[in-house]
């Protein structure tokens, strides 16, 4: 006896809608950020315009979804797994739209530092930052895409790798800055782009403890070693 | 007020075994199994029943469930073929025991059906005949309070008080399955079983029923019934799963309904089968 479907298969097709929509959110955002690292780096302003528009369709999709839940939960009063996967799908889609929000972002800065150009040097770390980043998201995305845990854990560790990059890269802007005067307008663009980089980790990381909720039914123990410990480094730090 | 069926029991009441949640269990099936004839219909099932809570017992139709709930007050030795092995105990006493009075057993243990089912008299009457005939009232007055505080217990009295006399039958459904409850409460039973109560019921009934079992919980141990998967989660605080004639499991109501163990609970409740 391996039932797998409802016995109302319109509920099915509920669940199937919300699956797919979050997919699809994912994948938007995904490309979103790609996009916006890529224009970053090649200064590309209409790429970077493609990535401000995309964000509406990325809002749209949570509203549609949003919808949904609240229609589901009306309509057929799930519980257990499915109570699990609809919550978490409200969860979900409110991260991808914070990572889409994050990639806007980014998109905007690209016209202020493209207007004074900048070396390849300073934007490097962001270009690594970014594949960590993505390669994190691309991860959670399969993981709900397979509702597998297997990598769930790992997926949360490797934050980390992004907090300590995250924190690495903000002394070296530092660096840069104090080094010439002249840099500080694209070296603070560029520290917020990172920032919101480093924030898509999290969400990333938040999108995995969905998951690993949804499979289990339990939450992953809170605690988590932090890496970003960029609020306590002070221009003299950067000497040392 | 106090039962004196109590007494034939009262010598068990000091030995009350506590569950492992500190709960006190009231009522112990222990490898119960049920046979219609040569057909099992219940196998080796083990459930507690805590005092002072309201334990759901849910699975589709078929599963053994009201079966289960018909053996706790004895209500299937009314059925020739029925065979019950196994031990149940009430407060720790074997209530198979031949030398239990079940009519006393089942003052102690008051059952409330799916369909409201109020005899053909007064609904005074209804409240007053299960007093009168197990001696619990001296006076005259004593009954009239009695009946008092029954329909009061059941929610039923500022609706009831003015037409005492007017039989039970002409009330709405929701009323009648109230003044069935005020019934079974008015010969102060420990342990009330509900078979579906509100399966026959308009929403707004089944929310006075439930929020009625909800305030019967301070003072009675319930078992319930129910087929509607939102009801036990509302009214519980322990479900029990029955497919097949088996226990599949029985865990904290708040667990079964958000992360149960067993797959069969769950396709269950979320509607997968069944």
């Amino acid at each position: 006896m391996v039932p797998t479907s409802h016995t109302v298969t319109a509920f099915d097709e509920d669940m199937k809608f919300v699956a797919h929509k979050i997919a699809e959110m994912g994948g938007l955002a995904e490309r979103m950020v790609e996009n916006s690292i890529r224009a970053l780096i090649k200064s590309d302003l209409q790429l970077a315009q493609k990535v401000i528009s995309d964000d509406l369709m990325l809002d749209e999709a949570q509203a549609t979804l949003d919808d949904k839940v609240i229609l589901i939960i009306a309509q057929r009063q799930p519980v257990a797994s499915d109570l699990r996967e609809v919550f978490s799908a409200i969860r979900i889609a409110s991260d991808l739209e914070r990572v889409g929000d994050l990639a806007k972002n980014i998109a905007k800065r690209v016209v202020a530092i493209s207007e004074r150009g900048h070396s390849v040097n300073l934007v490097r770390g962001i270009d690594h930052l970014g594949d960590l980043a993505l390669a994190q998201l691309k991860e959670v995305l399969d993981a709900f895409g397979s509702r597998s845990v297997t990598r769930i854990n790992m997926i949360r560790d490797r934050d980390d790798e992004i907090d300590a990059m995250y924190t690495s890269l903000f002394r070296e802007l530092l660096t840069y800055m104090m080094e010439d005067p002249r840099n500080i307008t694209t070296c603070t663009h560029l520290l917020f782009c990172a920032k919101n980089i480093e924030r898509i980790g999290d969400h990333a990381t938040n999108i995995a403890e969905s998951v690993y909720y949804i499979v289990t039914g339990e939450h992953l123990s809170a605690y988590r070693p932090k890496e970003d410990k960029t609020h306590r480094i002070v221009a003299d730090d950067t000497d040392a | 007020m106090k039962v004196e069926a109590d007494q034939v029991f009262a010598n068990n009441q000091a030995a009350a075994a506590v569950g492992a949640t500190g709960a006190v269990i009231k009522m112990k099936g222990d490898k119960v199994g049920v046979f219609y004839g040569s057909k099992q219909a219940l196998f080796d099932v083990d459930l507690d029943i805590y005092e002072r809570q309201v334990t759901a017992l849910i699975g589709p139709s078929g599963c053994g469930k009201s079966t289960f709930l018909r053996c706790l007050n004895r209500m299937n030795d009314t059925i020739d073929i029925c065979r019950v092995t196994g031990k149940i105990t009430l407060d720790s006493e074997d209530i198979y025991d031949p030398a239990i009075d079940v009519v006393e057993l089942r003052a102690r243990v008051g059952m409330v059906f799916q369909k409201p089912n109020p005899f053909p008299k007064s609904i005074y009457e209804n409240v007053a005949y299960g007093p009168r005939i197990h001696g619990l009232v001296k006076s005259k007055a004593d009954l009239d309070n009695l009946v008092e505080q029954s329909l009061r217990g059941a929610g039923l009295w500022e609706e009831a008080k003015d037409r005492l006399q007017e039989p039970g039958t002409g009330l709405s459904g929701g009323q009648q399955q109230r003044l069935c409850i005020a019934r079974a409460i008015a010969v102060a039973p420990e342990v009330i079983l509900m078979d579906e109560p509100c399966s026959a019921l308009d929403p707004i009934a089944t929310a006075k029923v439930e929020e009625l079992i909800d305030e019967l919980r301070e003072n009675y141990t319930i078992v319930i019934v129910t087929h509607s998967m939102q009801q036990a989660a509302r009214v519980s605080q322990r479900t029990a799963m029955f497919h097949l004639g088996e226990l599949v499991e029985v865990d904290d109501t708040k667990t079964i309904f958000t992360n149960p163990s067993e797959k069969r609970t769950q396709d269950y409740i979320t509607g997968r089968f069944g």
